[in-house]
């Protein structure tokens, strides 16, 4: 079943068009990759999807289990069971990173119409991922982020990621500023997650990551629209041949 | 009694709101002649004004406009009320001590414990004794008429050596509208005694009421004190405070206040650093919303040397409020060794909304550290949207970022319980705005 479609995607920035008429259909359980040069316009993407103001939708529509997307705030879609990983997670001093994962679990279930999570179940929950992460109970009770080494922060993603259980996880340049051990560690937490009713899309500069969370299908983005999909070779090849064929071809 | 005011003009209250009052000013008659006094300074300087540099921000003439008459003694409808407020504001094993429309009220306070752990006298009864306790070094005109006016407060002597285990929180009650209260309050605190002063300023169904409170406090040698004023007046109401603390040496001050309510308030804090080794710990944080305007006055004097003196200040800004703070840090010739440092930030959550920051360093020393900073700003998008993308409502995001942002003013506060207390104060406001 279709969980995310995208059709004919049109988005401008101050008056620049980035994305220009984008579609995309992302199944249930499917693992897609979305590749691309810088500029490509894979990053606005992931920003629309997740509700970032400042992008203007002109044409087009997004779907997520049939219903518009883009008529959702931010927090609503959350609820509805989208996740961004964020490529630079923000820091935020004097708010304690236990107490925003429980606020935010709480809120989203709230938004459902489920109870809240008891204390216990909570706590219990948070230990279990952020052993599996190797995240130290200590990095739990300091400011979301603050202090955090970029793998720290990219697992604090992958952490909440497995605390929400959402069905669509876009994965924003996941591999950006990580070593190959943080990497490793993260793509592993992703891996944990992949599940018959859950889809994610990685977005990715490079094929390194597709190594560790290998995808179903891969999208070659270029100037604003998908120009070529295929299977997990296609990323094989595009590392040997690289983006430039696709510049003209876009 | 008639209690009308025959007003003549801005700022101006016609001397009638001293006479019709004069019979339930308490004192000997050395006490009645320092109240004309004050009452005739207060007269000629009028109610301040933004050409006087004190008050540039905070015009009481264009503010407030005019004193209104004095409150009379609350009655039995009056005290139950205040008896349902207390109930209300009272902190967990706290030591009572309550003042309703300015008038002590016995049956609402912890009396016998206080007498025994604190040396507790009402102002009313001291003043038989103790016309100083109307006398101040800085006479601006709000000073002089709470000299001239002041019904009734609370005078503690704190033995030396005393450890009192229970904060002590003086509680003021305004229970009728249109009418003022005027209260004065001393604590002296003994040479290496230990104790947390809690004030707390809240309204019982009043309305429109002003309140202009004086508190005069003496710190001796290796004392450790915590000093924590609470404000949350009616919002229409008027709240003007002055705080007069000279710390001796080696002692550990903490004071911290936090205004939430009046339509009009200035806390003015002259803190003195008398004695050698000290630390003075001052923090504040400003919640204001609609057209709240709320002054937030600290003048420390470091008057000796080896002091350190530190300032943290955050002021939250809704609607078309405006906060005020002034921040001077005077370091005396011989005050040599001085480390003072004075921080205050501003959040705007509205176009509208207004912040005045005024450091000034007074440096007449030549070997000290000093410095100060000021910030203003709105909410981080970014931090807003990674919130909201996490799940969070628009108004929960904010409220999670402006308690993160005044955070690091109430962490100041090192007690836990009294912490909490605090940061609920401020949840509560933060549920208001909406």
């Amino acid at each position: 079943m279709a969980l995310l479609e995208v059709k004919d995607l049109k988005v401008r920035v101050e008056e620049r068009e980035i994305l220009h008429g984008l579609t995309l259909t992302v199944n249930e359980g499917e693992v897609h990759a979305i590749m691309g040069p810088n500029g490509s316009g894979k990053s606005t993407l992931s920003h629309v999807i997740a509700g970032k103001p400042g992008y203007e939708v002109t044409d087009g529509q997004i779907l997520f289990k049939g219903e518009d997307l883009l008529e959702m705030e931010p927090n609503e879609r959350a609820a509805k069971g989208v996740f961004l990983a964020f490529q630079y997670p923000v820091e935020i001093p004097g708010v304690a990173t236990m107490n925003f994962l429980r606020t935010a679990l709480n809120a989203q279930r709230k938004a459902r119409g489920e109870d809240e999570y008891s204390t216990p179940d909570f706590l219990k929950k948070v230990r279990e991922v952020s052993k599996s992460l190797n995240i130290p109970q200590d990095m739990l009770k300091r400011g979301v982020n603050v202090g955090f080494s970029g793998g720290e922060k990219k697992r604090n993603e992958v952490l909440q990621m497995a605390l929400f259980e959402p069905s669509l996880c876009i994965l924003d340049e996941m591999d950006s500023g990580l070593d190959i051990d943080a990497l490793r560690i993260a793509a592993d937490g992703v891996n944990a997650l992949r599940s018959p009713g859950r889809a994610m899309v990685v977005i990715t500069h490079y094929q390194r990551l597709l190594n560790y969370i290998v995808p179903d299908v891969v999208h070659v983005m270029s100037k604003g629209r998908v120009v070529k999909s295929g299977g997990k070779d296609l990323a094989l090849e595009l590392e040997a041949s690289g983006y430039a064929q696709f510049e003209d071809a876009a | 009694m008639n209690v009308a005011v025959a007003k003549t003009g801005k700022g101006r209250a016609v001397s009638d709101l001293f006479t019709s009052a004069e019979g339930r000013l308490p004192g000997s008659p050395a006490v009645t002649a320092v109240r004309r006094e004050a009452f005739e300074t207060y007269e000629r300087l009028g109610l301040p004004h933004r050409r006087i540099e004190e008050w540039k921000y905070t015009d009481l003439r264009a503010l407030v406009g005019e004193v209104l008459p004095l409150a009379a003694s609350p009655d039995a409808a009056a005290l139950k009320r205040a008896a349902d407020a207390v109930k209300v504001h009272a902190i967990d094993g706290a030591r009572k001590l309550v003042l309703v429309d300015g008038v002590f009220a016995a049956d609402l306070s912890d009396v016998k414990a206080l007498v025994a752990e604190a040396g507790f006298k009402t102002l009313r009864e001291a003043l038989d004794k103790d016309a100083g306790l109307l006398q101040t070094a800085s006479l601006d005109a709000v000073i002089a008429l709470n000299a001239a006016m002041a019904t009734d407060g609370v005078v503690l002597s704190i033995a030396d050596g005393a450890k009192l285990s229970a904060p002590i929180q003086i509680i003021h009650i305004a229970t009728a509208g249109s009418v003022s209260a005027f209260t004065r309050s001393q604590i002296v605190i003994g040479k290496g005694a230990r104790a947390t002063i809690v004030e707390t300023f809240v309204a019982a169904d009043a309305k429109a009421y002003q309140v202009n409170d004086a508190v005069l406090v003496s710190v001796g040698d290796d004392a450790d004190v915590a000093h924590i004023r609470l404000m949350d007046d009616a919002p229409d109401a008027v709240n003007i405070t002055s705080h007069f603390v000279t710390i001796g040496a080696n002692v550990k001050y903490n004071f911290f206040n936090m205004t939430t309510g009046a339509a009009v308030s200035r806390l003015q804090g002259f803190i003195t650093l008398a004695g050698e080794g000290s630390e003075l710990s001052a923090n504040g944080v400003n919640l204001l919303q609609k057209t709240e305007h709320g002054d937030t006055t600290l003048v420390v004097d470091h008057a000796v040397p080896n002091c350190v003196s530190r300032e943290i200040f955050r002021a939250v800004i809704d609607d078309r409020g405006h906060s005020v703070f002034q921040g001077r840090i005077i370091v005396r010739p011989d005050a040599q060794k001085t480390d003072g440092k004075m921080m205050t930030r501003a959040l705007l959550l509205s176009d509208e909304a207004e912040a005045d920051n005024k450091p000034e360093l007074e440096i007449f020393a030549d070997d000290v550290s000093c410095g100060h900073g000021a910030t203003a700003g709105a909410l981080d998008d970014n931090l807003l949207f990674y919130l909201k993308a996490r799940g969070l409502p628009e108004k929960q995001a904010q409220a999670l970022l402006i308690q993160a942002f005044v955070g690091e003013a109430i962490e100041q506060i090192a007690d836990e319980p009294l912490r909490e207390h605090v940061i609920g104060i401020a949840e509560r406001w933060l549920e208001r705005r909406s």
